[in-house]
């Protein structure tokens, strides 16, 4: 046997393990500065390690980053992760029951759609990943309209196309999602250079997992973000697991992933993921930032996938089953939740009744998406669909192909 | 002899590689502690060692620019690329470098790296979990490309592929990953057990790369195909009771044409068959070299049956692919023509 001297990373605990997040520097809630908004990067080169956390063990919201936002404004915010984890977990439920092919769950990390989302214009530009349903249920796109899609039928935006979740929506500013990872982080800063160029006031924003940093993508948008100073706020949304493969074969062993920012001349904020105010301080002052020209923002959001990577997954083969129960840094939702019923404008009569009300929605959400038809029930979408917008005009040997398909549907 | 899916017949392929050469690296996404989203490399790290069986950051590129220097510096690396679909940004490497490398330091330098991806549909994966791409390599200078139709020439062509200098994009068509498949996704699914290719040696063989097989002779009409097509085609023949020879090409990079060209002057009529799409896809070079070849033993064009020219549509898969009755109609079509 050879010895060989190559260093693989570790995760901290594996099936059967104690799970063990001591790896994960922590600051307590509070203690990290809010610079100024124009500040040059050299001098928060910090922000790019520490933690940026408002809500503390006792439910306050606390420090420079306290974004002081109304208690109906942060209602508001339960109400949109609570309706993204209640649609979720049914979706979920709709995949195991054979209505939907394939589903993806946000459990655990809401907060970061919907707190991010809140802070940001209508008009600004989203390119998201696979795992930010939150942003449509910000912007209020129906869940109507998100089950037709997932349900490939007559009402499917994608107009039966894509693969479940990989929605999009033009008049509320989301761009189409791709399966193929970390391809819209790039594109994310071409939006933004385009809105400087033409001198407009939005800024685009665009998230990946940990995971996909790793491709070569990540680097083209960092450089292009960095030299155009490009009004983007590109997030990195650091939930440990990428399917079997922890943070670290990222890169995350070595440094955070916020201080890849430094590194291109670019703002890197390490932010809480799991904290609602935390998020939305921090997204609000790097949109502001970007807003006025004084850059890019890289954002890494710390926080834990909670559910399975997707309904093909079975995280039980590589990480112990309790990891995150052991997560410190808790639930999104509960922190919230507490939080308000801290400061006397929530209770959980109310939550409860709130959770009620939310899943009845989803239920009569469901129950119209299904009268339009799913992959096994008619009404269907009509196959011949499959040949449009592959060009904006049909070409010749594309009409050649749709009627060889129609003379085999008529069984000619 | 064992029973062996083909993911099996994969699984004992690198596991004997990396048993008899040190020099035999494993790398990818995920397919280290977890043995692979399908499961190919199960067990692997476990029994060899995290540094022969490595997991990877998700950077197609990154892994097959890794993998074409440690080829050079004397390790014989299989990568992964998880799905067929994610291997474009990996493509500037495969196609500038390790399909390059010996030609333009003439012949000082090379990197005997293996590139296994799963690709085709039928599993109701959308357009990023379908795609057959072989063509787009094939289509490249120094490349060899594979595909198997079953699990004795999944592993005898890894094998193969593994020992082989020159680099081999290995494609590995994951709808019949489990069993044969018809076309008929409404029939129950088959195991492997069912189906001769099931058996499998359990030690170290190989299948030549550069050479097809006619898995089932006949004088009606030749049938060239690959990958899930070659059972399907099998399927649609028969439906039609004709007596078609049914050539399984395995192997685009080195063509054998040899064999095909003998099977289409014995029979005088052929079909072409491939899941990818039509347009300027393999199929075009398997038509136009056995026109080129046969054309005075012809009596009737030569017919492609392919995948439609479009991205992979989820909702309309069956529509989408070339199924028994596409492949039934050109069969009839190429029979009738006088
Ligand atoms: C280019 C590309 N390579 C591989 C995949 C397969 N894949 C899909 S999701 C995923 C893991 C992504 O992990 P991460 O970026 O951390 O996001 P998370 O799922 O944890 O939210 C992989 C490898 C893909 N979709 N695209």
């Amino acid at each position: 046997m050879r010895r060989s001297r190559l260093h693989t990373p570790k995760p901290h605990a594996r099936p059967g393990e104690t799970p063990d997040f001591s790896y994960l520097e922590l600051s307590p809630a509070g203690v990290a500065p809010r610079p100024d908004i124009n500040v040059r990067v050299r001098d928060i080169n910090g922000l790019a390690y520490e933690l940026i956390r408002v809500l503390d063990d006792e439910h306050r919201a606390v420090g420079p980053w306290n974004p002081h936002l109304d208690p109906s404004e942060l209602q508001v915010g339960l109400r949109h992760m609570m309706l993204t984890r209640a649609f979720d977990d049914r979706m979920q439920r709709m995949q195991r029951s054979g209505k939907i092919s394939f589903y993806m769950r946000s459990l655990g990390e809401e907060a970061v759609a919907v707190a991010q989302c809140m802070a940001l214009r209508p008009t600004d530009m989203l390119f998201p990943a696979y795992r930010q349903q939150g942003l449509y249920v910000v912007r209020g796109r129906p869940l109507v309209d998100l089950m037709c899609q997932l349900l490939s039928n007559t009402r499917d935006m994608c107009k039966g196309r894509q693969l479940p979740v990989m929605y999009h929506w033009r008049e509320g500013n989301i761009f189409s999602i791709s399966g193929n990872l970390t391809t819209q982080f790039p594109q994310a800063v071409g939006w933004a250079m385009a809105a400087a160029i033409k001198g407009q006031d939005d800024i685009a924003a665009s998230w990946i997992g940990e995971g996909s940093s790793a491709e070569a993508d990540f680097h083209h948008a960092m450089l292009f973000a960095s030299v155009y100073r490009a009004p983007v706020i590109l997030n990195v949304v650091n939930n440990q697991w990428a399917i079997s493969t922890f943070q670290g074969f990222a890169g995350g062993e070595h440094r955070s992933f916020a201080a890849r920012g430094p590194g291109f001349g670019m703002a890197g904020l390490r932010v809480d993921g799991n904290d609602f105010l935390a998020v939305y301080a921090a997204t609000q002052w790097a949109a502001e930032r970007a807003r006025m020209g004084a850059g890019a923002t890289i954002m890494e959001l710390v926080t834990y996938r909670a559910a399975a990577h997707s309904t093909s997954d079975d995280p039980s083969r590589y990480r112990p089953k309790d990891d995150y129960d052991r997560w410190p840094l808790g639930d999104p939702v509960e922190r919230l939740k507490n939080h308000l019923i801290a400061i006397g404008e929530w209770s959980e009569d109310r939550h409860a009744a709130l959770a009620a009300e939310l899943d009845e929605h989803v239920t009569q959400s469901w129950r119209q998406a299904v009268t339009y038809g799913t992959l096994t029930e008619p009404p269907r979408l009509d196959p011949h669909l499959m040949f449009a917008d592959v060009f904006k005009h049909m070409p010749e040997h594309l009409k050649k192909q749709e009627a060889q398909l129609h003379a085999e549907l008529a069984g000619e | 002899m064992a029973q062996m899916n083909m993911i099996q017949a994969l699984n004992s392929a690198m596991d004997i590689m990396l048993g008899r050469d040190p020099n035999v690296v494993i790398l990818g996404e995920d397919v280290g502690y977890f043995g692979g989203v399908f499961r190919v490399t199960d067990g692997l790290q476990r029994k060899y060692g995290e540094h022969r069986v490595l997991d990877t950051p998700i950077a197609e590129g990154g892994i097959v620019a890794a993998a074409i220097g440690m080829g050079v510096n004397g390790l014989r690396p299989v990568a992964e690329v998880q799905f067929a679909d994610y291997i474009y940004p990996a493509y500037d490497q495969i196609v500038s470098e390790l399909a390059r490398l010996r030609y333009r330091s003439a012949g000082d330098f090379f990197a005997p790296v293996t590139i296994r991806t799963p690709c085709g549909g039928g599993i109701r994966g959308g357009q990023t979990h379908s795609q057959s791409p072989e063509g787009i390599f094939a289509h490249v200078s120094g490349l060899k490309v594979v595909m198997p139709s079953n699990p004795y020439d999944a592993k005898g062509l890894l094998i193969a592929a593994i020992e082989d200098d020159d680099p081999v994009v290995f494609f590995e068509p994951k709808r019949i990953y489990n069993g044969p498949f018809d076309g008929d996704p409404n029939k129950p699914a088959v195991p492997w057990s069912t189906h001769p290719k099931g058996e499998v040696p359990e030690g170290h063989y190989t299948v030549p790369i550069g050479k097809a097989e006619v898995v089932r002779e006949g004088g009606d009409v030749s049938i060239v195909t690959y990958g899930t097509m070659v059972h399907v085609c099998e399927a649609a023949a028969r439906s039609l009771g004709l007596d078609a020879e049914v050539i399984d090409v395995r192997s685009m990079v080195p063509l054998d044409v040899e064999t095909l060209v003998n099977s289409v002057k014995k029979t005088g009529r052929c079909v072409v068959v491939h899941e990818a799409t039509r347009f300027g896809g393999f199929g075009g070079e398997l038509s136009a070299t056995l026109q080129e070849e046969c054309f005075w033993h012809l009596e009737a064009p030569i017919l492609r049956v392919a995948g439609w020219d479009t991205p992979y549509p989820h909702a309309f898969e069956w529509e989408y692919f070339p199924g028994q009755k596409r492949v039934a109609r050109a069969l009839t079509a190429v029979m009738e023509a006088r």
